[in-house]
Parts: structure tokens; C-alpha cells; sequence
């Protein structure tokens, strides 16, 4: 396979991630606003955060949802991306399947003429479209892709992508699910909590799970080391790992993002969540999103792209 | 003029008849209907194409009119045989003008217009494609004047485009209208695909040793014709490269994958001689892949079609083709060119300009139907400046007769009205000639034009060659 090729799926399949996650942390800062005595602020402030996109300065909330769903300029907006995935996949139509392209080609230009207003004023369509878009991608490319080395890199790049924004959202929300601010245990933080469950779609796997109440060490537990629910870094990273080796076998080659992948995934299978708290959840976090750039890296090194 | 449905009495004429039972059957206003969802499925697979120099949306849809051109078995049987001649003639006029140029030596073909041709490549004098090859794919365009006779328009030698056209066009009325292919009677283009496929590997390199690596070279996707590069691709199973992709290393040419190099035999190129080779033609070009000339010349790689190619097709060189034709096959040419002044001959420049108003002047060098003029259409001041123009620098010119092209039914505003068409076979060029029955449809879709180029408000049509 040409070596442009592979970067092209495993780019596409980050964005296609990339905006089906964006569309989830709107979701959830959409509703967390919509709670009593909530700062609409600083939920949008958090949201953008962990988007990759700081805010600077004073922001509207019509603003930042502008600038997270359209905004041409903003390499992260959903907009973006999907145009961004589009392109990838248009440079290399040849390994697509027509299912695929279709899947990405269709409607594409549907965000370009929506403002700010009438963004924030359709949102929950907005966002159920973009949801449905990467749906039908990720549908398309698994009942129709070839299970070759094509289809490797391109569920790499979208694992990777999830792990990051699984990550990223602990990162910015880590606060939220230390034992202090577990005192009051009154509705705040029980919205705050549950904020994060929803933000990654988890509300009712968390309770098929963990059956009782929301616990801080609960919560972390199912987003860092369970190893069922498909948006947890445990999970993201054992089909990292499965994905790399079936790659290693088909080109007969191990290589550094291989040894990479094994050594997380070791790691997190051994670590109990108690430990996590006590070693510093954030410092964990902090490692792991640097642990996943340099996987990043390593796998276009040994791919020549 | 000719109609290529109705004969002069208003009846339909034979090879029209199941479209013309089909029209009525259905009416006009359900067909309208169905063109919109034709439509709809090309902009949803992302048949599109851009036209250069224009801005604008760069992925466009190109029309698609539901109603097929239509060829009986017997007229197809002339053409192709026509078609066939003349793609060998252009080829052996090729390996001549690159080697002894024994049709300039016998006073047939002007030197000038070979060697102060543009297109004319001195690197490639001697050089020896395999199979003696240098057009693979020959585009060649031809129109109807009236019943009996066709004529050829103008020859495509270096990368014709649109053939993708003729394979989805024929896709979308199989899915929409499957019971009129029912009856087995209309000929199956889908062959295209693996026949060029053949072609390409009948022309391995010297240096090649096993089954050719073929690839498709694309300038990339912001290219007009990106889209039919990355079908053809895909359709015959072959890596669609970009320039940056291909690499030249121990006098050989590599693609990078993800294996790392693997070696490529024939480059089936969509990218304009210039752009090639950075170290061998254009040296302020970035794209292209440097020391890739050498390896051809080497026999390390073949590129289709050769570079230099273009220099057959002109529209200058193409008042010659029916000489080729008897000087290198010994044959009569089986289908006619159009009268065509060049104007550099000064007995023929002084008929152009005191005809203006009555001639199509076309550029020697010009493609897409920009920079024509059509004299009966044109006014006053747009005749005079081109007669300035042509007078400052009449080799660039020829003229033609205005032509009364035929019209083929499309679906219009008002019904089923009448249109202008011509017709683009794609003749493949390896150890045999082949010919795939049918072609590329342009229709002009403005009332009474004459220009049928994509970039100019043509469209497209299926066309049907009918089986014997």
C-alpha cells in the first residue's frame, strides 16, 4: 500500500472521530447548561478545553458553539474535520469502498452556509446530523472494507483519535472527580459527574456496570480502565494494540509504536483505579495523552508517512 | 441538418426506435422527474469535474441528459473500422517524426509544423517506446454533417479525458432503466476497464522482468479530471499515485508504500508532458518526478502515453492525417477530416480572412473550446479582432467551415427538443488495436450552440451502438 495512502486513512479515521467526539462534549455542554445554577460559561469554557481550543478572553455561548461546530478556521471545529475527512478520503478514492465515499461525500457541504445563530438555535439536529454522518461512515467501512492492512490504519487513527478525547476530557473535568469536592455530595456534583458520563455517552453503561451510585473513583474507573465500554482508554488501547500486531504480522516487521502499545496496555491492565488515585490522577493523564502523541508519531515512522 | 432520430419526413428513423417507444411510454414530465434523480446520484457518488481558470466550485456536476445517442450495427461497423485506421496511422507518424521523419522527407508533411511544434519533443528523437507505442489511448472526435458521412473534428493522442463518462453514464441508466436493456440488443461498455488494463501491460518496459506493476499517475485531487483518474484506478485494480509517491533510484522508478519501495513498470500518466520531469522539461516545476525521463529512456519504466505525443494532434498536423494514412497503412482513409485552412500557407490565410464571417477559427494549440470563433455567431467586433489577431500570427490559426452539425433529441425545458452532439470513441493502442463499442456523448445544451466542451455549457448522453 502506498505510504500516502495509509496517512490518508489513518487521518480520516481521526477525524471522522474526531467529530462524532465533538459533537458528544457539545451535547454535553449544551445540557449542563441547562441546569440550574450552572455558569453557562464555564461550561462552554471546559467543553472547549478539552476540544483543543481554549478560549481567550470573554465569549458568547453562540460564539464558542460556532466555533466548535462550524468555524472554517478552527482546524477542530466538526465542520472541519468532516471537510478535512472528506479530503483525505478524496485523495485516495481508490482504497474507499463506494459505501464509504458515499458515506463521506454525502451532505458534506451542509455546514458551510449555517451561522452562529442559527447553529446554537438547531443545535440538537446540528449535532444528531454530525452524529449520523460519522455513524454511517464507521457502518459503511465495517460491513464493507476489506480487513486488510487499509482497514488497520484507518481504525487506528480513530482508536487513537478516542483515546485522546476520552483523555482530554478527564484532563480538563479531572478536578470534578477528586475526593474533595466529593464533601457536599449535593446536586452539583452529581451533575458534574454524570456531565462527564454523558459528554462520552456512558450514562446508562455506568449503570449496567457499576449498578449503584456515581462515584468520582466510579467514574474513573469506567473511562480509564474498563475494559468493555468502547470509549475508555483501557479499551481504545487493547484494539490499538490488536491493530498494530495484525499489522506487524501482514508486513512480518515489529516496531517501536508495536512495544509502545504493549507496555500501556500492560500498564493499565495491572493498575487498580485505588492506585491511580493515589499515585495522582492527573499526573496519569497527563502521561497517558503524552503516551498516545508519541504512538501517533512512532506508527507514521515505521509506515514511511 | 441532420437529426439523428427523425429522418426529414418526421419518422424515426430504425436505430431510434426503442428510445422513441421508450419517450412516449414514459412522458416527458416522469422522465423530467427521473433526470432530476439521475442528478442526485451523480453529485452522491461524486462524479464532478472543474474547469480551469474559471474559480468558482471546483467539484461541478456535469449534465447528464437521460435520452441515449443512439448508433445502428452497420454505421458503428464503419466508424470503428475508421477509428482503428487512424489511431495506427497516428501512432506511426509518431515513430517516424521521432526517428527517420520519412514523411517529411518525402514533402508530405511541412518540417516546420513537426519540428517548431510545441508539443514536439527533441529529447525523445531515437528514443524507442515498447511496441513502437506512443498514443495508448486515442481520443478521436467526430460529428455527423449529414446522413451518409462522418467526419473527424480533432484527434486526442496524449491523455483523452471523459471516458468515465461513458462507463457511469451507462451505470445510471442500467440502475434507472433496466428494462430497456433487457432485450440484450444494446453492446456492454464495462469491457473499457480491462482492455486498457491489457494495453497497459502489452507495453512493459525493456528492463522489466515479471508482471508489470502498473499505477496511475495523477497530479492529485484538485485536478478536473481526479475523479475518472481514481475510477479508472480502482476499476482495474492499479495504485492511483501523485507525483510525490514515485521516486527514481538505480535507474529505476519506485513507488513508497508502506513496505517501503516497490518498483513500478508502467505509468499510466494523467499529467501534461511538462510536468513530468522536472530535470528533463520543465525545471521550475514542482511536480513531477525528477530523473523519471531517464529511466523511460532506459527502458527502466514506460510512460502512457509517450511524452511528445502531443505533437500528432494538433490542429494543424491534423490536416494531414488522411496522408498519413495512405503514405504508412497504404490505405484510404475511411473516415474524412473537415476542410481546414492553415493558416500559415498564405494562399490559405488570404481565402480565411477575406471568410471570416462564414468560418470557425480555432487556436493550433487550443483545447476545451476557449478562444474560437464562430463566425456566423460572432459580431463585427469580434470578427476584426480576431483579424488582428490571425494577421500578427496566422500559424497559430486554422479555420474550418462552419459546421451543420447534427442534433440529437435531449430533454428540455419545452419537452423533447433538439440539440447539438459529436462523439468521442477511446481507441486502445497495445500489440492489438482495440475499440470498445461506444463512447463519450457531448451535447450542447444552449438552443443553437455549436459548443458541445463541458466548460461551455455541454453536457453528456449514454450512447448506444445496437447489436447486429
Amino acid at each position: 500500500m502506498l505510504s500516502r495512502t495509509a496517512q490518508n486513512l489513518f487521518w480520516m479515521g481521526r477525524y471522522m472521530e474526531r467529530a462524532d467526539a465533538t459533537a458528544r462534549l457539545i451535547e454535553m455542554g449544551h445540557r449542563m447548561t441547562m441546569l440550574p445554577g450552572s455558569n453557562e460559561m464555564d461550561e462552554w469554557r471546559s467543553v472547549a478545553s478539552a476540544c483543543g481550543s481554549a478560549l481567550d478572553g470573554e465569549q458568547t455561548a453562540s460564539a464558542v458553539i460556532y466555533r466548535l461546530l462550524i468555524d472554517a478556521q478552527n482546524q477542530s471545529s466538526i465542520r472541519s474535520s468532516l471537510v478535512q475527512a472528506r479530503a483525505n478520503g478524496r485523495a485516495i478514492r481508490t482504497a474507499l469502498t463506494q459505501d464509504m465515499w458515499e458515506a463521506l461525500n454525502d451532505g458534506w457541504r451542509q455546514l458551510g452556509d449555517v451561522d452562529a445563530e442559527t447553529a446554537r438555535r438547531n443545535l440538537p439536529a446540528l449535532l444528531e446530523w454530525a452524529k449520523n454522518r460519522t455513524a454511517a461512515f464507521r457502518g459503511a467501512s465495517e460491513i464493507s472494507l476489506l480487513r486488510n492492512d487499509g482497514y488497520c490504519f484507518l481504525n487506528v487513527g480513530g482508536l487513537i483519535e478516542r483515546a485522546d478525547m476520552t483523555l482530554r476530557l478527564l484532563d480538563v473535568k479531572y478536578y470534578v472527580l477528586l475526593p474533595e469536592t466529593d464533601v457536599v455530595g449535593g446536586g452539583r456534583d452529581y451533575h458534574q459527574w454524570t456531565s462527564v458520563l454523558r459528554a462520552t455517552s456512558a450514562l446508562r453503561a455506568y449503570h449496567h456496570v457499576y449498578k449503584g451510585d456515581y462515584s468520582p473513583w466510579g467514574i474513573a474507573d469506567f473511562l480509564i480502565l474498563n475494559p468493555i465500554f468502547p470509549r475508555s482508554v483501557s479499551y481504545c488501547y487493547r484494539e490499538i494494540r490488536r491493530y498494530l500486531d495484525d499489522l506487524a504480522e501482514v508486513y512480518g516487521e515489529r516496531h517501536a509504536c508495536q512495544e509502545i502499545s504493549v507496555e500501556m496496555m500492560a500498564r493499565l491492565s495491572e493498575t487498580q483505579i485505588d492506585d491511580l488515585f493515589q499515585a495522582g490522577l492527573h499526573e496519569f493523564i497527563a502521561d497517558a495523552i503524552l503516551t498516545t502523541q508519541r504512538l501517533a508519531a512512532e506508527i507514521s515512522r515505521a509506515y514511511h508517512f | 441538418m441532420y437529426d439523428e432520430m427523425y429522418g426529414n419526413d418526421g419518422s424515426v428513423r430504425a436505430p431510434y426506435a426503442g428510445v422513441a417507444q421508450w419517450i412516449q411510454g414514459s412522458g416527458v414530465d416522469l422522465l423530467k422527474l427521473r433526470q432530476n434523480e439521475a442528478e442526485a446520484i451523480f453529485r452522491k457518488i461524486g462524479i464532478t469535474f472543474a474547469v480551469y481558470g474559471e474559480g468558482g466550485d471546483p467539484e461541478r456536476l456535469i449534465p447528464f441528459d437521460l435520452i441515449p445517442r443512439v448508433f445502428g450495427a452497420s454505421e458503428w461497423r464503419r466508424l470503428s473500422r475508421g477509428i482503428k485506421q487512424r489511431s495506427r496511422a497516428l501512432n506511426a507518424f509518431l515513430h517516424d517524426v521521432y526517428h527517420r521523419g520519412e514523411i517529411l522527407r518525402a514533402g508530405i508533411v511541412p518540417e516546420e509544423l513537426v519540428y517548431r511544434n510545441e508539443a514536439f519533443l527533441p529529447e525523445m528523437i531515437g528514443v524507442d517506446p515498447p511496441g513502437k507505442i506512443y498514443s495508448h489511448i486515442v481520443g478521436v472526435d467526430i460529428v455527423r454533417t449529414d446522413g451518409a458521412s462522418f467526419h473527424v473534428l480533432e484527434d486526442n493522442c496524449r491523455t483523452p479525458s471523459g471516458v468515465s463518462y461513458m462507463l457511469e453514464n451507462r451505470e445510471i441508466m442500467m440502475r434507472m432503466f433496466p428494462q430497456l436493456f433487457s432485450a440484450g440488443v444494446i453492446e456492454p461498455v464495462d469491457g473499457y476497464p480491462v482492455m486498457l488494463k491489457k494495453t497497459l501491460e502489452e507495453c512493459a518496459p525493456l528492463k522489466c522482468e515479471s508482471d508489470p506493476t502498473i499505477v496511475l499517475l495523477t497530479p492529485g485531487s484538485l485536478n478536473s479530471a481526479y475523479y475518472e483518474h481514481s475510477f479508472l484506478a480502482d476499476l482495474m485494480g492499479i495504485e492511483l499515485v501523485e507525483p510525490q509517491d514515485l521516486f527514481v533510484e538505480n535507474g529505476l522508478c519506485w513507488m513508497r508504500t508502506t513496505r517501503g519501495p516497490q518498483r513500478v513498470d508502467v505509468i499510466y500518466r494523467r499529467i501534461d508532458d511538462a510536468f513530468i520531469d522536472p530535470l528533463a522539461f520543465k525545471a521550475d516545476s514542482l511536480l513531477g518526478v525528477p530523473g523519471i525521463f531517464d529511466v523511460y529512456r532506459s527502458g527502466g519504466v514506460t510512460l502512457c502515453s509517450a511524452p511528445g505525443a502531443g505533437v500528432a494532434d494538433d490542429k494543424a498536423i491534423y490536416a494531414f492525417v488522411p496522408e498519413m494514412i495512405r503514405f504508412y497503412l497504404g490505405e484510404k482513409p475511411l473516415l474524412d477530416n473537415i476542410k481546414t485552412w492553415r493558416c500559415s500557407a498564405p494562399d490559405d490565410l488570404a481565402h480565411v480572412l477575406a471568410n471570416l464571417k462564414d468560418l470557425v477559427i480555432k487556436r493550433v494549440h487550443g483545447s476545451g473550446g476557449y478562444g474560437m470563433l464562430i463566425g456566423p455567431h460572432a459580431t463585427k467586433k469580434e470578427i476584426e479582432a480576431f483579424r488582428a489577431k490571425i494577421t500578427a500570427n496566422p500559424a497559430e490559426f486554422i479555420a474550418q467551415p462552419t459546421l451543420d452539425l447534427s442534433t440529437a433529441p435531449i430533454l428540455g425545458g419545452g419537452g423533447v427538443e433538439k440539440r447539438h452532439v459529436d462523439f468521442r470513441p477511446y481507441c486502445l493502442v497495445g500489440k492489438e488495436v482495440r475499440l470498445t463499442p461506444g463512447g463519450l456523448t457531448r451535447v450542447a445544451l444552449k438552443k443553437g450552440s455549436l459548443v458541445v466542451n463541458s466548460s461551455q455549457g455541454g453536457g453528456v448522453k449514454d450512447t448506444w451502438i445496437l447489436a447486429d
